[in-house]
């Protein structure tokens, strides 16, 4: 396995003088019914405005990983916080509201409504969260900003009154993309948003995300087994790394 | 909230097919279930209806529903007759208004014949007190005339002129017919849907003017009396079957109702119609309840329908929760989302069902009444269809719920990734 040479020394995101938006404690997670923990990380931070690439064989607990970071799931062991709110001791509406307010998330495939229009499922989270409503109407309207979104993801605007379902893949990512980003986010998860796109259309949509998450001052934590994106990232993980569950359940593995 | 709603809306839209499938089940099992209730109240409504404003029915001693079932209904026959002098005292009484006789025991082709006085057409009652009405003709006041029920004239295609003959006994086939005196129709009676419309009415006289040679049900051998010598006979009844009996003051039914039954002239007893209709009715009423039964299991049938098709669309759906879940939708909203749509489909289809039983009773309602003498009308919802309609209402919707609970559970064993 080819790991980044310089993987090691920017996992540290310690050295940062940035905010840490997202960080992990000691942080201990079973599957309920399993023996041995499936996540066991001792420290792992995401500052503020970071891009960084999560890397490993499926399996080493990279979609588990991403639930525990989204509040989805909550830690046995150790604490996860997100921009000082530590998700275990807020109530299960209450992470909700946190989630939506301060995360977007972007799924392999399937992101969207398929019987709303273009438009509406990028205004969704403004929807849900009142926080998101206010940051994307800071310049105007969330309208209008989903609008602008979705110009600089590269949509024509003829497409953003279609219904969801008439968009190709690679344009449903994309709003995808925008959705994750309206309302300025502090933080981005992306679960392998690229899998189901050929190369052309994964080097277009890296493009638009990368440069829409510095805009928006947004992370991005973007899940993928794919090497070949590695290089446009910052920051690179690789879980089994960081993941003491996962590498040791490998090296019995091996 | 708002937004939910709206999401709620389109979400259901684009499964419309779907989801017209189980409005449609919905639709039918409260069509079933309030037809089937107001056939039920009709068919009681009408049976309790079949006479009113009488206050005793006199006849020979026998049970009382079953002098009830022959005098009203012309079902079955009496055992024995009433002497024409019990009804002269009868009439005599001084807590006694009027008195009309019936005499029973003649039939026209299935139809019942029943021979009475002209006075039946202004005493007797039925339903809501309502008189008899003509709907084509007069009474009768010949010897010869006939007056026929609604049904009679419509089913055998019979108006003023028709001649008919009557025979002897009831039943269809009846080898000893009158044929040598016939009748002719001067009158058609409107329908009542009661036994009236399945009444041939002839006068008294005439009752005995056909049985002149009758001896013990049959003809004597070698005497022939023509139709135009009967006259010269005394026609006065010798016995007749029963009697109508009014009173001058209602509060003395139970001193006459005691008078009657120690009458020493011969054995007679009198009911209060209203009390032996209900006696009757507890009799023949189990088989609504079983008829309400079946359409309470149908009701069930389809919602348990109902589960299966939301249930088996839940698969589909949990991508759309686990979407919704990412982009802020709490479990809450997720309840609230298929809350939202159960609720939708029961209400849209309670509807539905009620306008298909408004229609189906103002279309199917001459056929009933035609084939079955039974009047459905068009009215208020009584409070039994209120509740039905409430209960098919609240069990649709918590019907709804079981899959809601169920993609709930999804939704949060889920998570974000759906396993599918």
């Amino acid at each position: 396995m080819s790991t980044p040479a310089h993987a090691g020394s920017a996992g540290s995101a310690d050295a940062s003088p940035l905010r840490v938006v997202l960080a992990a404690e000691a942080l201990r997670f079973t599957w309920p019914g399993g023996k041995a923990p499936c996540i066991d990380i001792e420290a792992f931070r995401i500052a503020a405005g970071e891009s960084v690439f999560l890397h490993g064989p499926s399996g080493c607990g990279k979609s588990t990983l991403l639930s525990l970071l989204a509040g989805v799931l909550v830690a046995d062991e150790g604490r996860v916080m997100l921009l000082g709110h530590d998700w275990s001791q807020l109530s299960g509406a209450a992470r909700d509201r946190c989630r939506v307010a301060h995360v977007g998330y972007i799924f392999q495939q399937f992101n969207l409504l398929p019987y709303l229009s273009v438009l509406d499922n990028v205004l969704l989270p403004c929807r849900f969260s009142a926080r998101r409503e206010t940051q994307a109407s800071r310049n105007g309207s969330a309208r209008e900003e989903a609008e602008h979104l979705l110009s600089q993801m590269g949509l024509d605007r003829n497409l953003w009154t279609r219904q969801a379902l008439q968009l190709s893949v690679g344009q449903q990512q994309r709003v995808a993309a925008a959705r994750a980003l309206i309302g300025q986010p502090e933080v981005v998860i992306a679960d392998e948003p690229t899998s189901a796109l050929d190369e052309d259309r994964r080097e277009a949509f890296l493009d638009v995300l990368l440069t829409a998450c510095v805009e928006n001052r947004s992370a991005l934590v973007f899940v993928s087994h794919d090497q070949r994106i590695a290089q446009r990232f910052a920051r690179h993980v690789l879980l089994p790394e960081i993941n003491r569950a996962a590498s040791s359940a490998m090296a019995v593995d091996a | 909230m708002r937004a939910l709603f709206s999401i709620a809306w389109r979400s259901a839209w684009n499964r419309r097919f779907t989801l017209a499938l189980t409005v449609f089940s919905i639709a039918l099992s409260t069509f079933l279930l309030l037809g089937v209730e107001r056939i039920r109240t009709e068919l009681r409504e009408n049976f309790a209806s079949s006479v009113s404003g009488t206050d005793l029915i006199v006849g020979a001693r026998t049970g009382s529903t079953q002098l009830l079932l022959y005098s009203v209904f012309r079902i079955g026959a009496a055992t024995n007759n009433i002497s024409w002098k019990s009804v002269q005292a009868l009439q005599a009484h001084p807590g006694v208004d009027w008195v009309v006789p019936l005499s029973l025991g003649d039939s026209h082709r299935g139809f019942a014949v029943l021979a009475t006085s002209t006075d039946y057409f202004t005493r007797f009652r039925y339903g809501d007190r309502q008189t008899l009405k003509l709907r084509e003709g007069k009474p009768f006041s010949e010897l010869f005339d006939a007056v026929v029920g609604a049904e009679v004239a419509d089913k055998l295609g019979y108006h003023v002129g028709q001649k008919i003959t009557l025979a002897h006994g009831s039943g269809e086939l009846n080898v000893a017919e009158h044929a040598d005196k016939p009748f002719t129709v001067v009158g058609v009676l409107a329908r009542t849907g009661t036994p009236v419309d399945r009444t041939v009415h002839i006068g008294l006289a005439a009752m005995e003017a056909i049985h002149l040679e009758w001896v013990g049900g049959a003809p004597m051998p070698g005497v022939h009396i023509p139709a135009e010598q009967v006259r010269k006979f005394d026609l006065t009844p010798k016995n007749v079957t029963a009697a109508l009996v009014g009173l001058k003051n209602r509060a003395a039914v139970f001193g006459v109702q005691r008078w009657i039954s120690t009458y020493t002239g011969e054995p007679l007893m009198a009911i209060l119609p209203g009390v032996a209709l209900d006696e009757l009715w507890s009799v023949i009423g189990i088989g609504e309840n079983a008829l309400l039964l079946m359409s309470a299991l149908v009701a069930l049938v389809s919602l348990a329908g109902l589960v299966s098709v939301v249930m088996a669309g839940l698969n589909e759906r949990r991508r759309e929760l686990a979407v919704l879940r990412a982009v802020g939708a709490g479990l809450r909203h997720v309840l609230a989302l298929l809350a939202l749509e159960g609720a939708m489909v029961t209400v849209l289809g309670v509807a539905l069902g009620v306008m298909m039983a408004v229609l189906g009773i103002a279309l199917l309602s001459p056929w009933l009444q035609a084939q079955f003498g039974l009047t459905l009308s068009l009215s208020e919802p009584t409070l039994n269809e209120w509740l039905l309609m409430a209960s098919l209402l609240v069990a649709g919707w918590l019907a709804s719920l079981l899959p809601g609970i169920r993609a709930y559970r999804l939704s949060l064993a889920d998570g974000l990734s759906p396993r599918i």
